[in-house]
């Protein structure tokens, strides 16, 4: 069997290696599939659902499902790209997101997203939901009104037994990921800066520390989010 | 408390993949699971506290608060509503001085909400420290509150007659009835135990799978894979061990006939799981039980016990060397989404029952990574048939997409509500005859539960069958007087937003928005552009990763698509927006509150 299959997107001729995800086939080919709970390097979970190709006309996520010979995949159509977006805002209107005073505003992908799609106002009613900010760890703040639930944090971030240092809590929408009350005390600077790096929108925040970057000097101020437009430079009157 | 939850962990080897056991001992040891022990079982087990809260606080059964020496946990399907459920809890809250989810000042009850029990052929119904009530009554609501408070024992709070056939026996001793309405090839009554291991003990493991192929069988859950299919699959998998679980967690509301083969033909389902692990070449077996079934824990452990005893189960059965199949039996705590497999297997792993990706499949890579056989109580039971008559003979029922018979649960407004085994291709018109409902008194049929589809008297020609109206056996016939959208859209949309796993976020937040939505249209605020609303919302839901995400609109696309004129009688033609905010309403209500006299 040969180590690379061929599969198109949209209509155009791809090449990868057998078994890499779909997301990563896609980007080695220059297209760009939007993710948000996806991660370089952990393990893939398809729970936010923004990458939701149609494979062989079956929807499925292009971060969990591994590229195939022959496969035909549907991407930057109507009704998926209409899809993507309103999965975006339902993000909004499930959470209380106030981009102006959140330090993660420019570097969060969320809002960058929300940007790339052109959401001018989410078009489903805002749920306002009563939310808590758990302040009671000394190097994290966990800021629920912000956490898009992506499990990002949980899947990339364990103590060095390999702990569970953030975990997911009930179900259906009163789902929340939660800090451990022992670990989330003995959390190290440089673990709780990488639990904010990976958090991709301002749900995790480290303390004591913030606006080191301006608001307007930040990654998304600077470039869209995209791999297709890496290169691109947002350019201000 | 540390020695006995110490001697708890023992038990099941202080294995965290037996978490679910664990907790549920400790849930009926101490009635409920305190944060310290809750530490402790993370500490033993080498994990973190959030861990074993994550599973802790996904099931409905595990409690973090005291619930009470008694927990009444009264079931709020559709069929129960019909049925007179808000009287009883009417006079259970009042007679309790309580109203749900809380708990007598004196700790003694608590009186929760449940999704459907498996019980609609007799409710309303309750489940009383793991003990079933059915066909309650507020004057009964009443008697059993008394009874509580004079301190009775269960069993004497029973005052029923106990239920028919093994319903009676010792270790079941329950006030449950079968309600077996039609016996086919799968239910009758003639069966003897160990026949089909016998034969398959003279045949290699391939031709069983071949056979099974031959009966074009069809899982009997919902989703209808082929059967002889997947046992290939998973037969060519590689892995260290193979594992066959029984998907006993029948939770689509309107199910319960996988009840009644676990009260009345346990050997057959048990021996069914044999030949599957023979096939397959695995060695062990896990039967996935909902939780609300626990009344028949004694009794199936002691079939196994004897089927142990008589080698139809263990090391070299029935003589057959390297022939080894043992089952244990896996209990649940309550969540509807552990029906779907990987859940299933996620939640028989000890963990919440999420879903998992696909690829890979379970038949690859299901429990504990190992290539894993989930099948159907029915479908199990079904195998065992084929292996006995052949698959021809199998085939010469039902149509040709869908052969042999089905179970079907059948509840609602009709005269004879229970099981019935027939042949796939019946329509549900002869099945209302069959059932004694008149058709001028019925005006719809919901086929498959809330995760189907509502039908309409003009489509009542239809058939059962994966050509026309797939199911996974659950119908529910609605009378003429029952108001669609609020005795069962509304409760369709509640039961999904209740049982989402909230790991997908379509799945996670739409199901509330088309709830909202309907509320809205049901207050006498609708407009046209909300039914379109929902219409498009519901689309969305299809992103889901598994099939309870998937369908989580169906309850509101089904109606809209065959019963649009309830929506359109319901909301206001004279206006196109409305916020569905009252706003004089609101100043009402709050003047009431701070005793102000509203001006506008």
């Amino acid at each position: 069997m040969s180590q690379f299959v061929r599969f198109t997107i949209d209509g155009t001729e791809c090449m990868a290696t057998r078994g890499q995800f779909l997301v990563d086939a896609a980007k080695e080919n220059g297209i760009y599939v939007p993710t948000l709970c996806n991660y370089p390097g952990v393990k893939p979970k398809g729970s936010c659902r923004i990458c939701t190709v149609r494979v062989n006309g079956k929807l499925m996520t292009a971060c969990t499902t591994p590229v195939a010979e022959g496969m035909n995949i549907e991407s930057e159509v109507k009704d998926i790209v209409e899809l993507r977006k309103s999965i975006i805002e339902l993000l909004f209107v499930e959470g209380n997101h106030f981009c102006p005073a959140c330090e993660k505003s420019g570097n969060c992908e969320l809002q960058a997203l929300a940007y790339r799609f052109r959401m001018m106002v989410p078009r489903y009613p805002y749920q306002f939901p009563l939310k808590k900010v758990d302040a009671s760890h000394p190097k994290i703040i966990k800021e629920q009104n912000r956490c898009i639930l992506c499990k990002r944090c949980i899947r990339a971030i364990r103590d060095e037994n390999g702990k569970s240092i953030f975990a997911y809590r009930r179900r259906s929408a009163k789902v929340e990921v939660v800090v451990d009350p022992k670990l989330g005390k003995q959390l190290t600077e440089e673990l709780a800066q990488k639990a904010m790096d990976v958090c991709p929108v301002g749900s995790i925040i480290v303390k004591e520390k913030g606006f080191v970057t301006p608001i307007g000097e930040r990654k998304y101020d600077r470039t869209p989010i995209g791999n297709d437009v890496e290169n691109m430079q947002i350019t201000t009157n | 408390m540390k020695t006995g939850v110490r001697k708890i962990l023992e038990k099941y080897g202080k294995d965290k993949t037996r978490l679910m056991d664990i907790l549920i001992d400790v849930q009926s040891e101490y009635g409920f699971i305190p944060r310290e022990i809750t530490i402790q079982i993370a500490e033993e087990l080498g994990m973190s506290e959030v861990d074993v809260d994550q599973t802790i606080s996904f099931y409905h059964f595990f409690s973090q608060k005291p619930t009470g020496k008694y927990q009444i946990f009264l079931n709020n399907s559709a069929v129960a509503n019909m049925m007179g459920r808000a009287e009883v809890a009417e006079a259970f809250t009042k007679e309790l001085g309580i109203r749900f989810n809380e708990v007598t000042p004196d700790g003694l009850v608590g009186l929760f909400e449940t999704s459907c029990i498996g019980m609609n052929d007799q409710e309303p119904a309750a489940i009383i420290n793991n003990h079933i009530f059915t066909r309650l009554t507020p004057f009964r609501a009443k008697e059993i509150v008394r009874d509580i408070k004079e301190g009775k024992n269960m069993e004497d709070m029973v005052v029923a007659d106990y239920g028919d056939g093994e319903n009676r026996s010792d270790l079941i001793k329950s006030v449950v009835s079968n309600n077996i309405r039609k016996i086919g090839p799968i239910l009758e009554r003639n069966y003897k135990v160990g026949q089909a291991i016998e034969k398959i003990t003279k045949m290699a493991p391939e031709q069983v799978i071949e056979e099974i192929k031959k009966s074009n069988m069809r899982g009997r859950g919902g989703a209808g894979f082929p059967t002889g299919l997947k046992w290939e699959f998973c037969r060519n998998a590689t892995g260290e061990r193979k594992y066959i679980l029984c998907n006993a967690d029948e939770g689509e509301p309107g199910t319960f006939k996988d009840r009644v083969i676990l009260t009345e033909r346990p050997r057959l389902l048990f021996e069914g799981m044999v030949v599957a692990g023979y096939a397959v070449g695995a060695t062990e077996g896990i039967l996935y039980i909902r939780h609300e079934y626990k009344y028949l824990q004694q009794y199936l452990e002691s079939i196994l016990q004897k089927a142990r005893e008589t080698n139809y189960l263990g090391k070299n059965i029935q003589g057959k060397k390297g022939f080894n199949f043992e089952i244990r039996i896996q209990f649940g705590a309550g969540a509807y989404v552990c029906g779907e497999e990987s859940a299933l297997i996620e939640s028989a792993e000890g963990k919440r029952g999420e879903p998992r990706d696909r690829p890979p499949f379970p038949v690859e890579k299901g429990y504990l990574d190992m290539p894993t056989v989930v099948n159907n109580v029915e479908t199990l039971c079904s195998v065992v048939k084929v292996v006995l008559n052949g698959g021809e003979w199998y085939k010469s029922f039902g149509t040709t997409e869908s052969t042999g018979t089905k179970l079907l649960s059948i509840s609602g407004d009709c005269r004879f509500p229970g099981v019935y085994e027939v042949v796939w291709g019946f329509s549900i018109d002869d099945i209302l005859d069959m059932v004694g409902a008149g058709k001028e008194d019925v005006q719809a049929v919901q086929v498959g539960g809330p995760s189907g589809a509502i039908i309409a008297p003009n489509e009542f020609n239809r058939i059962l069958g994966y050509e026309d109206l797939a199911t996974g056996g659950s119908l529910i016939i609605i009378g003429k007087n029952r108001d669609i959208l609020t005795n069962i859209v509304l409760n369709f949309m509640e039961f999904f937003i209740e049982e989402s796993c909230g790991s997908c976020s379509t799945c996670r937040i739409v199901p509330t928005l088309l709830r909202n939505k309907l509320t809205k249209i049901l207050n006498a605020r609708g407009v046209k552009q909300d039914i379109e609303d929902m219409i498009e919302w519901g689309k969305i839901l299809k992103a889901s990763r598994c099939g309870l995400g998937q369908t989580a609109a169906n309850p509101v696309l089904s109606s809209i698509k065959n019963f649009r004129y309830l929506y359109e009688e319901k909301i206001q033609k004279n206006k196109i927006f409305d916020n569905g905010f009252d706003l004089s309403a609101a100043v009402k209500e709050s003047c009431r509150v701070t005793g102000r006299v509203p001006n506008i």
